[in-house]
């Protein structure tokens, strides 16, 4: 199982992982807001993510970890 | 026991950086401290910062760095070369601090063959002052300097850098690579790699040619500006390697 | 044992910093001080150092900024013209607390000016040059032997206080041979560097060289701290040389190459019964104040080759307790000793008028 994490005070919410996800499971949280006013991304559905790394390879402010159970 | 697929490289520190949405130095900080780690130099690093929205790198490399006048960035990397011949030193300039008021330093740094690397983001406009006209901007491009377009005429036409050093004898790499698709990071993160290594043997002078994003004074959407890239500024700037003589 | 050797002082100086340590010089040429350059780039190859010329002024002064940062001693030189070229990177070098030897063999300005002897860039010197509250420490030689040992002062000083270090010589005495006595010269004195940005290295954390604050308090913050740098240096390092002053109705005030042509001058008006007195200051910046408050004569005469820019601050040294003239020659032309004499003799008459 694939765990990825979004560093809610470095995310800027430029949606750049959004559109390289190939799973289309990363989306902006409409709950969470960081510090400087920014929604965070987050993962819609964990369980679809293959660890691709494509959203942490294209990620400008390196908010975005990956770790496999 | 959980095994890292990716985390932030250790050479980054914990600030979230500063720079805006979707804008590309935080990516390409990310992937010189990147190298850095896998390198192991990190304890042998001198960084020299440029003038620009990069001026304030050393709050996020966690290695050695000095700030440079703008534009003298390669001068000041010299004088560290010379002074400390052993240490991994490297610059990191934007396009107005490279191709404009550094210019000369660039050119002399890279015909001296100066054992140094440059990391050059190319965006095509000068950042912290708010979206001037930069010595990248393309003919056409509108910005707070150019703001009919930038008409070649009277503004004269874009500096292609590495096929200008690439005349030089002195440099031993130059390429150009872009960040506007997840193989193209790839291959930037790999030529940074390469630069560095050629450094490591001493074997002189290089330089990477980053095409980058600039959101907010392009006046684009992060995602809109990365498409920029990839349909404006590779065909006006193609990639690949300019010069690598070993 | 003394090493005297007859040499130009623009070499004499070269191999002074060579003795104070000084390993890496960064040059570009420019009449008249290209033979330190040539010096160097003769000598420091057969000893390990680096000599390198540099495309511009602009770009040497920044390999000079990342060796310092680096923690090597450095050195430029250049003559006037270059030096304004420098100034960016001056100002920088002094607001990084950065400590380095920048050597300035006058010539005459403005503009491409001459490439006679001048002293016309006083206030370049002493003001700063450059953008921002700074200073730089201004040593004034003025002959070939102190050429060398002001320069190692410098070295040593620079280090010490972290500031940038300004030999400021002129044509006259970067061109003219003498005997220097090398043995003479103050032995190099190295600091500590915690702070060099000379990578981690395993030892510590990152050293960051750095003058960007965007927070005005922490930018005033160390400003600050450096103006107590400043006002330490400005009570302890003023350095001048003082003679016949004790009875002198008339004390010429005059550095450099100038002051020698003073000393002729005042022996000459001694022979003729006028008291007059001689104070050369070698620190122009700290500038010797102290000397001025304990002489009591009736008017100073400030002899430079310039329209008169050290005369400002003799002014401002004796708050103008007394008339301050000014006489001196410019573009390149030393003024005579008779010139001097005349304006000795003129002021005479207006302060001693006999009752």
């Amino acid at each position: 199982m694939k765990h990825v994490t979004f560093s809610e005070e470095r995310c800027k919410s430029c949606g750049i992982c959004v559109s390289v996800c190939p799973k289309k499971i990363i989306g902006i949280s409409h709950s969470k807001m960081n510090s400087k006013g920014f929604r965070p991304a987050e993962i819609i559905d964990q369980s679809q993510c293959v660890g691709c790394a494509f959203c942490a390879t294209v990620c400008p402010d390196a908010a975005i970890a990956i770790t496999a159970d | 026991m959980s095994e890292v697929i990716y985390k932030k490289p250790d050479s980054l520190s914990d600030k979230p950086f500063h720079y805006c949405p979707g804008c590309s130095h935080g990516l390409v900080h990310r992937l010189v401290a990147e190298v850095i780690d896998e390198l192991g130099i990190a304890d042998n690093t001198v960084a020299v910062a440029p003038v620009g929205c990069a001026v304030t790198a050393d709050e996020y490399f966690r290695f050695d760095t000095v700030q440079a006048a703008h534009g003298r960035a390669p001068a000041v990397a010299t004088g560290i070369r010379r002074a400390l011949p052993d240490r991994f030193v490297f610059a990191y300039q934007g396009d107005g601090d490279l191709a404009a008021i550094g210019t000369a330093e660039t050119v002399h740094a890279a015909a001296r063959g100066e054992n140094i690397s440059i990391i050059f983001i190319n965006n095509t406009i000068y950042g912290m002052t708010g979206g001037q006209m930069a010595p990248t901007t393309l003919p056409g491009q509108v910005t707070q300097t150019s703001p009919y377009g930038r008409d070649p005429y009277t503004q004269g036409y874009p500096l292609h850098i590495c096929e200008m050093l690439s005349a030089l004898n002195g440099p031993t790499f130059l390429t150009r690579t872009a960040v506007d698709s997840v193989p193209h990071i790839r291959e930037t993160k790999k030529a940074i790699r390469k630069a560095f290594s050629y450094q490591l043997q001493g074997k002189g002078f290089s330089l990477v040619e980053v095409l980058c994003a600039c959101p907010t004074n392009w006046g684009m959407s992060p995602t809109d500006a990365v498409r920029r890239i990839t349909e404006e500024m590779i065909p006006y700037y193609p990639l690949g390697v300019y010069k690598e003589e070993v | 044992m003394s090493e005297t050797v007859l040499m130009k002082g623009n070499e004499a100086l070269g191999e002074a910093a060579i003795r104070s340590g000084c390993r890496h010089f960064f040059g570009y040429p420019i009449t008249p001080q290209t033979e330190l350059s040539a010096y160097m780039a003769r000598k420091m190859p057969k000893i390990g150092g680096t000599f390198l010329q540099a495309e511009s002024e602009i770009a040497a002064i920044n390999m000079v900024y990342g060796a310092a940062a680096a923690g090597v001693r450095a050195m430029t030189s250049s003559s006037s013209p270059g030096i304004s070229l420098k100034s960016e990177g001056i100002s920088y070098i002094a607001a990084a607390d950065l400590p380095c030897v920048i050597v300035n063999i006058m010539r005459g300005g403005p503009g491409l000016g001459g490439i006679q002897p001048a002293q016309s860039d006083y206030f370049q010197a002493t003001r700063g040059g450059g953008h921002g509250d700074y200073h730089l420490l201004v040593l004034a030689p003025n002959s070939v032997q102190e050429m060398a040992c002001l320069t190692a002062d410098a070295f040593n000083l620079s280090e010490k206080y972290r500031i940038p270090a300004m030999i400021l010589g002129d044509g006259t005495l970067g061109q003219m041979m003498e005997p220097v006595d090398f043995s003479a010269l103050p032995k190099p004195v190295f600091a500590e560097k915690p702070w060099a940005t000379n990578a981690m290295g395993g030892r510590r954390g990152p050293n960051v060289i750095k003058t960007l604050y965007l927070l005005p308090e922490e930018l005033e913050a160390t400003i600050l701290e450096r103006e107590k740098k400043y006002d330490f240096l400005r009570e302890n390092l003023q350095r001048y040389e003082a003679r016949f002053t004790e009875d002198a109705d008339i004390i010429l005030c005059s550095y450099g190459i100038t002051s020698r042509v003073v000393e002729t001058a005042v022996r000459e008006l001694r022979n003729e019964g006028i008291k007059a007195g001689i104070i050369r200051p070698v620190t122009l910046w700290p500038f010797p104040e102290k000397i001025f408050k304990q002489v009591r004569p009736k008017a100073y005469l400030s002899v430079e080759m310039s329209m008169g820019q050290m005369v400002e601050d003799v002014k401002l040294a004796c708050e103008c307790r007394v008339p301050v003239y000014f006489t001196g020659r410019t573009g390149g032309i030393i003024p005579s000793p008779a010139e001097v004499i005349a304006k000795v003799k003129e002021i005479h008459r207006e302060v001693c008028a006999v009752v």
